[in-house]
């Protein structure tokens, strides 16, 4: 039997005791003696929400597929969890082993979300790894993140030995080669790291020095180090069916988000939406081969005995065999009580006689991405949705026995007028009408519209990273007038409006495009007790004013400032494949309301050709 | 077919709640390609069905569950199949068939068998006194208790509801004190304790290899096992006796407050009971020899 790093005391006084014992079904076990490299993956955030995560999965079966490394799971404790490993003085423990964290050889964090970032560092603290990069010693893991947020990483610059820039898959193994090498000749942590960065797509924080101008802006950004180059590029994976995926993913206990075989069809996307952090960054759009999927499908469903699977990309409709999968996965399942779950599908004719063969028609619901209110302002953002096609697809769809549909929409984007926000009340009106103007004897009885509204957040990488952002006043005072707009509605009672918070919105606003001087407030908030922010109901935005307060930082400064398009950003040394220049080009046709073509319609050059695989070689194969 | 399956949980296990461990299983039969019925519908669901749920934190040896399927191998066959897809602390013990008109197993509980250890450290000092309590205790014609219920508290007699309580020898009989072993009914059960099984204690200021100061982890039962209480119980909807009222009850006859975690309990067993020829008088057979193994 597995020793526990907590006794039944502990374990039985908290919620859910599972989160902190390991030994789900697919884990891996080895001896951590017998490996030369002790690995240990952190996704900051509660274990039901980590366990969801596909990228952890893949990372944690490929690092285990090597015989040298041992590759276990931490996740953030619960406050109760927090509050008891504090009093009873325990330090944080990897899942599989239940070993410290702090005897690890890398601790390597992924960063989904910005609004983890406090997590991070509860991680590290409980840990007892110093907060600081600089104040490690040898006897300290190497602390390493990567995922989306480190695509600017600055904000966290301080707290991190190594950025990962890019998709896991590619470079860990050189990593990992590079840290026996270095162990084996007695090397010091400082000679690890100059040879970390001279591999691609790792940046060190610490080999690089930041100058201000008087005005804030970054006047200089270089290495100080000769190993660390000036640019560092994204890691991607060329051709997708090479790269590793797992046979065997963990299964948990207890009941998680993401409770299912996640398919994962191809990485990236041809749409160029101008808001969108993750349509930009993962490009070009790489299939996986259908004869792929389909093995990788049979082997999961069987290894995991999930009763649902579920395919996963930025936009399955835009997948090429969508249909042949599809078929083939309902042929696959049939008689055994499984469900296949088909988000991010585009509503037409198609979707809709898939969807109504494998799901409850009168139970589930229809989802459309608007993401703004107006025609005029769906190009702007380059959303290539019609409200003739929304129209048209939930006719189709409450022709075939639907009747609750599902909007989403995004308050504050650029150039956004009162038109544009009223037109989010206007649209949902005009898809109520569509139900009443059907026939009794044709549709249900009654349709259940709900609209949300997430506020805008200017990522870096997207044409929209100069953008100015709303202040939470101006939030506010989009979303109470588009829900004045709804109750002046014909068809009110039909229609629901929801609106995310504005002050969180603001705060993932800085932490999205801060630089490191945001580490301090970071840290600040954290001292004082911020953790979960992401979790609604933790996230008290009092607090984080008080440390930017304390640490004389003006959120202002990263959010609804205006950025001139020359000003050095603090992302700027990292080649994520879109250009600048792209990027620039973008901005300028916002502005204009003019739409670029998706990449299958005509190439926009946004670079990503370089990396030489993916939609931009299709028909020249 | 119907297929009555026996299985054991035990190590981490006992941290997962009864909700969770049908949710276990449901994923199990898909991984072993038991030939499970599903229900009909949208959402269809496995044909499965608990005989009795196991709090969190206990022990088990003796957990059953019914399904149904539309073909089986053997019984070895199927549960080598089940075994090789649990998860470490889970085992099945057998996988049966039952009688078509056979009644759930969830309706037959009729009784359980617990053994209840002292943790290593919550031994009380004297323990020959805290038996010899214990056998004054079992002896009452009567043991009123305040059972809660959805509408507060009433009183109700526990006394006819234990149908065994005996002490647990940790020890082989050769080595026992002549003079208690003729006290009430002994069993020869192991104490759960007594397997590496336990629960573990950290120790503080000790240094690991490195010199670093760490609160070094150390497994289980560091003390010598201690002898055990041995409990049946009537289990089941109508009178359901948790182990935890009786040992409440116990230290309330003794004048003294049960801290929490002095025992860790283990269920032993689950009954039907097929009735004796007298009033009130049982018959209890395991579930599982309600089945009969395929060959």
């Amino acid at each position: 039997m597995r020793k526990l790093a907590l006794n039944d005391e502990i374990l039985l006084s908290v919620q859910q005791p599972a989160r902190y014992i390991g030994g789900e079904v697919n884990m891996a076990v080895k001896d951590p003696k017998k490996v030369a490299t002790k690995f240990v993956l952190a996704f900051p955030d509660l274990y039901e929400i980590g366990m969801s995560h596909l990228g952890i999965q893949i990372l944690y079966d490929m690092f285990n597929g090597r015989d040298d490394v041992y590759c276990e799971r931490v996740y953030s404790p619960w406050f109760d969890m927090d509050k008891l490993l504090r009093e009873k003085n325990i330090p944080l423990f990897a899942l599989e082993s239940q070993d410290p964290v702090k005897n690890f050889d890398f601790l390597g964090i992924t960063l989904q979300y910005e609004m983890c970032y406090t997590n991070v560092l509860q991680i590290l603290d409980l840990s007892r790894i110093p907060l600081h990069a600089e104040d490690r010693t040898e006897d300290d893991p190497i602390v390493i993140g990567g995922g989306p947020c480190a695509y600017n990483p600055e904000p966290l610059a301080p707290f991190f030995d190594i950025f990962y820039i890019g998709e896991g898959e590619t470079v860990y193994g050189q990593l990992f080669d590079a840290y026996k090498a270095n162990k084996s000749r007695g090397g010091s942590r400082k000679e690890f790291l100059e040879a970390a960065a001279r591999i691609p797509g790792l940046y060190i924080p610490a080999f690089y020095d930041v100058t201000y101008n008087s005005d804030g802006t970054i006047a200089d950004f270089r290495p100080n180090n000769p190993c660390a180059p000036e640019k560092v590029t994204k890691e991607l994976v060329v051709h997708m069916d090479d790269a590793w995926y797992i046979e065997k993913p963990l299964v948990p206990f207890i009941k998680v988000t993401q409770d299912r075989v996640v398919l994962e069809i191809q990485r990236g996307c041809i749409r160029g939406c101008r808001f969108c952090q993750a349509g930009n960054i993962y490009r070009p759009l790489r299939e996986h081969s259908l004869e792929y999927l389909k093995n990788y499908a049979v082997k999961m469903l069987k290894s995991t005995g999930h009763e649902e699977i579920s395919l996963s990309s930025l936009s399955s409709s835009d997948y090429s065999k969508l249909p042949e999968l599809i078929d083939f996965l309902l042929d696959e399942v049939k008689g055994k009580g499984i469900n296949i779950s088909l988000p991010s599908l585009r509503i037409d004719a198609f979707s809709l006689d898939v969807m109504s063969k494998v799901q409850d028609v009168k139970k589930s619901s229809l989802t459309f991405a608007p993401e703004a209110g107006s025609q005029r302002l769906r190009d702007v953002i380059n959303k290539g949705l019609t409200e003739e096609a929304i129209l048209n697809g939930a006719r189709d769809a409450f022709l075939g026995g639907w009747s609750r549909v599902k909007l989403y929409f995004m308050l504050g984007q650029p150039t956004e007028t009162e038109e544009d926000m009223k037109g989010i009340a206007y649209l949902s009106e005009k898809v109520a009408e569509t139900f009443y103007d059907l026939p009794v004897e044709q549709r249900q009885k009654r349709v259940q519209i709900v609209a949300s509204s997430s506020f805008f957040v200017p990522k870096p990488f997207t044409p929209f990273q100069w953008a100015k952002q709303c202040t939470k006043e101006e939030f506010l005072r989009r979303a109470w007038l588009v829900r004045d707009t709804f109750q002046e509605m014909k068809n009110a009672r039909s229609l629901k409006y929801n609106y995310h918070e504005a002050d969180l919105s603001v705060l993932e606003g800085v932490l999205a495009r801060g630089d490191r001087r945001v580490a301090p407030v970071i840290e600040e908030a954290y001292r004082r007790g911020a953790l979960f922010d992401s979790w609604g109901e933790n996230f008290d935005n009092d607090r984080w004013m008080a440390a930017f307060d304390a640490c004389g930082v003006d959120p202002d400064f990263y959010t609804v400032r205006d950025r001139d398009l020359d000003e050095k950003l603090p992302w700027d040394f990292i080649d994520a494949g879109v250009s600048k220049e792209f990027l620039k080009r973008e901005w300028k046709k916002a502005t204009e309301g003019t739409v670029t073509p998706n990449c299958r319609q005509g190439c926009a050059g946004c670079g990503a050709r370089v990396f030489g695989g993916g939609v931009c070689f299709e028909d020249k194969n | 077919m119907k297929i009555r399956i026996k299985f054991r949980k035990q190590g981490i296990m006992k941290f997962i709640g009864h909700l969770d461990i049908m949710r276990y299983f449901q994923k199990a039969m898909r991984r072993a390609d038991v030939d499970i019925c599903y229900s009909g519908g949208f959402s269809p669901h496995q044909i499965m069905s608990f005989a009795a749920p196991l709090g969190v934190g206990l022990l088990s040896n003796g957990e059953y569950l019914d399904i149904e399927v539309n073909s089986a191998e053997s019984s070895a066959e199927m549960v080598r199949r089940l075994n090789a897809v649990m998860s470490e602390g889970m085992e099945v013990l057998s996988y049966r068939r039952l009688d078509d008109s056979a009644k759930s197993a969830m309706s037959l509980v009729a009784a359980a068998d617990y053994v209840l250890a002292f943790r290593p450290g919550k031994e009380p000092e004297d323990i020959e006194a805290f038996f010899a309590a214990l056998s004054e205790f079992y002896a009452q014609p009567q043991i009123p208790v305040m059972k809660k219920t959805k509408s507060g508290e009433k009183e109700m007699d526990l006394r006819p509801l234990i149908y065994r309580m005996e002490r647990v020898w940790a020890v082989p009989d050769e080595e026992r004190p002549a003079a208690v072993s003729d006290c009430v009914g002994v069993s020869e059960r192991p104490s759960p304790l007594a397997a590496a099984t336990g629960p573990v204690r950290i120790v503080p200021g000790m240094t690991a290899p490195s010199g670093k100061e760490l609160p070094v982890i150390v497994s289980g039962a560091v003390n010598e096992p201690s002898d055990a209480v041995f409990l049946q119980v009537c289990t089941g909807s109508t009178d359901n006796v948790k182990p935890e009222l009786v040992m409440n009850a116990l230290y309330d006859f003794m004048g003294l407050e049960l801290a929490p975690f002095t025992f860790q309990a283990e269920r032993e067993e689950v009954y039907a009971d097929l009735g004796g020829s007298g009033e009130g008088s049982r018959n209890l057979v395991p579930l599982e020899t309600l089945g009969e193994d395929i060959e």
